[in-house]
């Protein structure tokens, strides 16, 4: 019964969706004071709606895999009797179908956000609810006619194929949802850009209505990546934390215009700068985050995140992303004009750095989507299969990346429009420039690092230099508290994108990674660690067996690290459990493979061991850009901002 | 300033972002792009020594040898051909003989493939999407078999690109 009741509610989801679209249209329609009717609380009824069967369905969904009810093909295939039950509950969205569920279920509950606490404009929020309606009937649609997770399988088998097991991972519970707030919470500003285009709005209203939007997605898109970067670190054993794998830069391209969105958006609701640059870019993050799930869902790339290959999917997919590139680019193209052509500014303004950060971020973005295709194109042209592997993306991606962050720490001391770059730079100190300069030195002279590694230490270094100073110059400065609070936000998030650099460098700066087959006894050296394999026994798990290796520390504060291989029976898959010891000064990471009988009869395992410097420092990056994140969207909302420049907006129109 | 002088250095410094993106980009292209050789082609038209490449095929049943210092070393075919390969990293756990795995790195002057990474599928039933063309072009493909994109990779820091 539960999967009739699922597909019930899918289809009504579905249906509510489509209602939305059409009653918040009508809705925002009416004359003078559209969006106020009856017809623009129906469409936000619509949306609760879908926001409740949607629910209805997750539930449903969840419920299913917590009765290991294996007659839905989609339970068969990620779940089992044994698995523990955060892993059932977790399988929900572990997989295509449920994933998707999800999705449409957020896309929905952003839908009845904007209808709620959308623009203050009443009928461009009505519009946008409208168009918001629209994305989510594209992807109910997908998911009612081409993913339905309630799909009965006959004869239902005793047992489940289990979920894979690399994906059984606390990270992984909670790693999905985060990204997909992201990768759908740009829908929000897709569609606030696409309603103001209607409704020939102001640039500078449509950038004040979308930014906090486009800033709460963005700050759950990069708590996504930095866990799925996490869980690639200690659960993939890959030995790094990104690998420039195309479902990984699927994500990235949308964060790194998404990053580019919410500066621009400042520059555009504060001083009118760029509005038409910021309105594409709107459109352009969720177009790219659709493009991402075509990457990942389609099975037109080689990764080890993608799910498996189906064209019929692709073709879907790829069918809402024309679909939602097209409505949003052609209003683009005719209505752009209306938002006019921005004001000036000059070279040395804030606005001259946001939006020269802005087209750094924006190449970036193009030179991983080039490398992402490339090989797609290839592909399709006939010609031979290539692959473009983390160089490439290191040359081009990474230095302009770099030059983003040489011009973030300076944007913040520069005055709006008039600019003077004089008493910014007297502000700076030579504090600020002597510190990227005693990093080098001591990078090159502690280890001979590569070019990149020392490069990025020293521009890590700049960073944080320049949030600090930030922090102490610009902060007590401020009259106003919100925008105290909306200047602690910056200064947190950018000293966040100074660690991360200053992680990644050090990572860079000394890979120490030694493979391996060791003897009960024998021992191998890792970054001043020695590390001696006391013993391997036998372990079994809920839904696994495997080996624990045991081996004592000789160094540092010494202890044992216990390392696993674990065997998943149902899945037929074997998984490493890294074992980690962190440190001020680094982490050491170890992982154990598989056994081997040497000539003289004695068994030896495979034991790779690593030392990964700072890595905390990567950690703590980014923690630090979602807490800058948070904080600048709790002042926005505490300020009230765009309800008191909308006043005075219309006290000035009627002055005027 | 003037709103014509403000259009051009506008116009001109993105034209120089972008205009420095694309060398950038053509030229990492140029640099990183890494061709899939199968068996087959490597016995027809081998690439040049130290070149870097993506190989694959079957591993050829037997033909794996575990040193005692760690390691592997083995072969794989498509029928047509074989490349002996040497991989000094750790195996990916769903290596298994007679399965589709692809490798990276580069020959040597003698014809031995020396490895930095190797991947191989998450099922048993799948395997990387070269291989199986490879295979099909060869003949030696079988119709129970399925091709997909899903790989696990293990490297020692191919993944992460370290041998730049």
């Amino acid at each position: 019964m539960i999967a009739e009741i699922g597909r019930f509610l899918i289809a009504l989801a579905l249906l509510a969706c489509v209602a939305q679209t059409i009653l918040a249209w009508i809705g925002a329609n009416k004359g003078g004071k559209g969006g106020k009717g009856a017809m623009a609380d129906a469409g936000r009824a619509a949306s609760e709606i879908a926001v409740l069967a949607g629910g209805a369905a997750m539930l449903l969904l969840i419920l299913s895999f917590v009765r290991s009810d294996f007659s839905i093909a989609y339970v068969a295939a990620n779940s089992h009797v044994d698995k523990p039950l955060a892993y059932k509950i977790a399988g929900a969205w572990g997989g295509h179908e449920g994933s998707m569920l999800l999705w449409c279920w957020i896309l929905a509950l952003f839908g009845m956000g904007l209808a709620k606490i959308g623009p203050l404009n009443s009928a461009l929020r009505s519009r946008s609810v409208s168009f918001q309606g629209l994305l989510q009937s594209l992807f109910f649609a997908f998911l009612a006619f081409a993913s339905n997770p309630f799909e009965r399988v006959s004869p239902a088998p005793i047992q489940g194929s289990d979920l894979n097991p690399i994906l059984q991972d606390p990270a992984l519970v909670i790693h999905p949802p985060m990204l997909y707030i992201g990768y759908v919470g740009l829908s929000t500003a897709f569609a606030i850009a696409a309603a103001g285009l209607v409704q020939k709005s102001n640039g500078r209203e449509l950038a004040g209505a979308l930014r906090p939007w486009a800033l709460g997605a963005w700050t759950s898109l990069t708590a996504g990546i930095a866990l799925g970067a996490w869980w690639a670190y200690y659960e993939l054993g890959w030995g790094g934390w990104w690998f420039w794998d195309p479902v990984e830069n699927a994500s990235f391209m949308p964060w790194l215009l998404g990053a580019a969105l919410i500066h621009s958006a400042i520059a555009t609701e504060k001083r009118g700068a760029f509005p038409g640059w910021t309105v594409f870019l709107a459109l352009l993050a969720y177009i790219l985050s659709i493009l991402g799930a075509f990457l990942v869902r389609s099975g037109v790339i080689t990764s080890v995140h993608a799910f498996a290959l189906d064209p019929e999917r692709g073709v879907w997919i790829l069918g809402m992303l024309g679909v939602s590139a097209v409505a949003g680019f052609t209003l683009f193209a005719f209505r752009a004009t209306s938002l006019g052509e921005g004001d000036g500014f000059e070279p040395d303004s804030r606005e001259a750095f946001i939006g020269a950060n802005n087209l750094f971020l924006a190449a970036a973005a193009g030179v991983v989507l080039v490398g992402t295709l490339m090989p797609l194109f290839v592909d399709a042209l006939g010609l031979p299969t290539l692959s473009v592997g983390a160089p490439y993306y290191n040359m081009s991606a990474t230095p302009l990346m770099m030059a983003a962050v040489i011009l973030m720490p300076l944007a913040p001391f520069l005055p709006w429009t008039n600019g003077g770059a004089k008493p910014a730079l007297k502000q700076l100190g030579a504090a600020f420039i002597l510190l990227p300069v005693a990093v080098v030195t001591g990078a090159f002279i502690s280890f001979g690092a590569p070019v990149l590694a020392v490069v990025g230490a020293a521009l890590g270094a700049w960073a944080l230099a320049g949030a600090v100073m930030d922090a102490v110059r610009t902060l007590p400065s401020l009259a106003v508290r919100s925008a105290q609070i909306a200047a602690a936000g910056r200064t947190i998030a950018h000293a966040g994108v100074g660690l991360i650099a200053l992680g990644a460098a050090a990572d860079a700066s000394r890979p120490v990674d030694q493979n391996v087959a060791l003897a009960e006894g024998e021992s191998v050296t890792v970054g001043g660690y020695e590390l001696t394999l006391e013993g391997v026994r036998g372990i079994e798990g809920p839904n696994y067996i495997g080996d624990r290796a045991r081996l004592l520390i000789n160094g540092g504060e010494g202890g044992v690290i216990e390392p696993e291989r674990r065997f998943y029976v149902a899945a037929d898959q074997t998984t490493r459990e890294v074992a980690l010891r962190a440190g001020l000064a680094g982490e050491l990471y170890v992982s154990v493979g598989e056994a081997r009988v040497r000539e003289n009869g004695v068994t030896a395992f495979e034991v790779r061991g690593a030392y990964h410097p700072l890595v905390w420092m990567l950690s703590l990056g980014a923690i630090f850009i979602v807490l800058g994140g948070l904080t600048a969207l709790y002042a926005r909302i505490a300020s009230g901002a765009p309800r008191r420049e909308g006043k005075a907006q219309a006290i000035a129109e009627a002055a005027e | 300033m003037r709103k014509a002088n403000r259009r051009l250095w506008i116009t001109a410094g993105a034209a120089v972002v972008l205009v420095a993106a694309a060398a950038l980009a053509m030229n990492a292209m140029s640099s990183a792009m890494v061709f899939f050789y199968s068996p087959a082609m490597v016995a027809e038209n081998p690439p040049e020594a130290g070149q870097r490449v993506r190989v694959g095929g079957l591993v050829v049943d037997g033909s794996v040898e575990r040193p005692s210092t760690g390691g592997a070393n083995f072969t794989v075919t498509d029928g047509a051909g074989e490349i002996r390969i040497s991989y000094s990293g750790s195996l990916p756990d769903l290596f298994r003989e007679g399965q589709g795995i692809v490798a990276e790195g580069a020959f040597d002057g003698a014809g031995l493939f020396t490895a930095d990474s190797v991947l191989a599928k998450h099922d048993e039933n799948y395997m990387p999407a070269e291989v199986a063309d490879a295979l099909k072009e060869s003949g030696m493909w079988h119709e129970d078999q399925t091709s997909s994109s899903q790989y696990q990779t293990y490297g020692d820091d191919a993944a992460e690109g370290a041998g730049s």
